[in-house]
């Protein structure tokens, strides 16, 4: 009975106390403005399940903050007036969990493949490829995620990388792949899709069992959660996860 | 003849003994100045975990960094002396057509972000690049991801402030110097060498400073040109920023260190070579 008292009581709140036109409703109709934190390996299918949200709600508009998970997580710390966080990192995410409303859910999964120039001049097949001194390999520095992420690869295989460079992001590693100037890279699965066709991926079947794992939640202070609740609703429906599985995502 | 006394230091001598103080319209803006370029620096010293300092130092790779930022800060900017000095003479004394569309070209890296200048190196000097494609085939030697790579990115952007401030230097020399010698039988390569370069001696020994300090702090040509490899490529500056993403306030440490370092060495060369007084 307390626990009914009190959601309507925040319900009530909800519905007179916010007064700053964020999140003004038209006979039930989304409206106002919405803004998402995501990570930027995001940054495609949001773009496009926001401008298919907006269409469906003309009143409501969508506003994106794409960036690394760690500042994201920062941001929010911080106060930034986010409604909805989508996190490349459950990590980064655990620190602002209590920040939510509910728990976080993970929606999509990504995985390392081995990024080549188009054509694999250097014929590469597999990880042990990545081993050889006499290629040109980029990997990500072991300091940021996809570096942690490909030392685990390596080791889960018991093989020891021969890189010419520990790039500072995952797209920094790719775009010397695109250059041509290196042989090959270990990036994320979604990376490559994004490239066109400058890059071809090969599977790692040793990466199976490394997955970056994307949590999303709805945030406790959302200026605007009856949208939030829309956007991750279409987030996680058929037409977001095939968003998602084109842009080279797994789903769980 | 290394101290040339032009007419304007002899007019003005006793000005720097007179306690005139400095007039309010520039004293207050110069404060501003001041306060706002020392203060992120004082953050850093405040935010600095000082007990920490000495395993932070020990940790492997930052002495093999900071020997490599400097042996590559100090190469590119003898590159570019050599090459500088002469290219800001061509601009500032010679009479070639375009002069004003070849200063425009060189002084593109300046405003170019340095990431997109790392692009266009790989352009021209990479293993797919106009120049490095032919290198690699004729030679198998590919310069990305090489010591030398580090000096090539630092040299292209930090040659057009040696250049800039050689060729102001060169526009305020007293021109009437080099014609006294060519009048006296001089050539014009003597005239350089024996009035030219000493005359504006102080403008390319701040020229040289400003170059090396920029080279020492490079980082988006190097990491995308030279990427990232320790004890091979991996200057200070890719050190700090890569600490960063895990440990800020190690980082913090690293940038103190480097900081240090440049500082202590500026100093140093001003008292030896530039001499009290010396325009830097």
């Amino acid at each position: 009975m307390k626990r009914l008292v009190a959601g309507a009581l925040l319900l009530v709140l909800a519905g007179c106390g916010v007064d700053d036109g964020r999140s003004i409703e038209t006979d039930g109709e989304l409206g106002g403005t919405l803004t998402v934190f995501a990570a930027a390996s995001l940054t495609d299918v949001f773009t496009d399940l926001g401008d298919q949200l907006e269409s469906e709600h003309p009143g409501l508009d969508v506003q994106f903050n794409f960036a690394g998970s760690s500042a994201l997580a920062t941001q929010v710390t911080q106060g930034a007036p986010a409604d909805v966080l989508a996190s490349a990192d459950e990590e980064q995410l655990d620190a602002v969990a209590d920040l939510g409303a509910g728990d976080p859910a993970v929606f999509a999964e990504n995985t390392l493949v081995i990024a080549v120039p188009a054509g694999n001049p250097a014929d590469v097949r597999g990880l042990a490829d990545l081993a050889d001194a006499g290629k040109s390999i980029a990997l990500c520095a072991a300091e940021v995620p996809c570096g942690a992420a490909a030392a685990r690869v390596f080791d889960a295989a018991g093989l020891t990388p021969a890189p010419d460079t520990l790039e500072q992001d995952v797209r920094a590693a790719l775009t010397k792949v695109q250059l041509g100037e290196v042989d090959a890279a270990l990036v994320y699965a979604t990376d490559v899709a994004a490239a066109g066709s400058a890059v071809e991926a090969i599977e790692v079947p040793e990466a199976a069992d490394v997955v970056n794992r994307y949590p999303l939640m709805v945030l406790e202070r959302a200026p605007n959660p009856l949208a939030a609740r829309a956007f991750v609703d279409l987030v996680r429906s058929d037409t977001g996860r095939q968003a998602l599985a084109d842009a080279g995502f797994r789903l769980p | 003849m290394t101290h040339p006394v032009g007419p304007k230091s002899r007019l003005w001598p006793q000005r720097q003994g007179r306690g005139g103080g400095v007039p309010a319209p520039l004293l207050v803006p110069a404060l501003l100045g001041v306060a706002f370029l020392v203060l992120p620096l004082l953050g850093l010293l405040v935010r600095a975990p000082w007990s920490d300092l000495g395993p932070q130092l020990a940790r492997p790779g930052v002495g093999e960094a900071l020997r490599l930022s400097l042996v590559s800060a100090t190469l590119a900017t003898v590159v570019s002396l050599l090459l500088g000095v002469p290219l800001a003479w061509v601009l500032a004394r010679s009479q070639v057509r375009g002069r004003s569309v070849l200063r425009a070209l060189v002084t593109v890296p300046l405003v170019l972000p340095p990431v997109v200048g790392g692009v266009a190196l790989f352009l021209v000097l990479g293993r797919q690049g106009i120049i490095g494609r032919w290198l690699f085939e004729a030679t198998g030697f590919s310069l990305p991801f090489t010591t030398a790579a580090v000096v090539v990115a630092e040299t292209f952007v930090a040659m057009p402030f040696l250049v800039i401030s050689v060729e102001g230097a060169l526009r305020a020399a007293d021109a009437r110097f080099e014609d006294a010698a060519a009048t006296l039988g001089a050539d014009r390569w003597t005239t350089f060498r024996r009035v030219t370069l000493p005359l504006v001696a102080p403008g390319i020994a701040a020229g040289a400073v400003l170059c090396w300090a920029r080279a020492l702090g490079e980082f988006g040509a190097t990491i995308t040109f030279a990427g990232n490899f320790p004890g091979t490529t991996q200057t200070m500056p890719l050190a700090v920023y890569l600490t960063l993403q895990r440990d800020p306030e190690a980082a913090i440490v690293l940038s103190l260190v480097l900081l240090g370092v440049s500082l202590a060495t500026l100093l140093l060369l001003r008292d030896r070579w530039l001499g009290r007084g010396a325009v830097t």
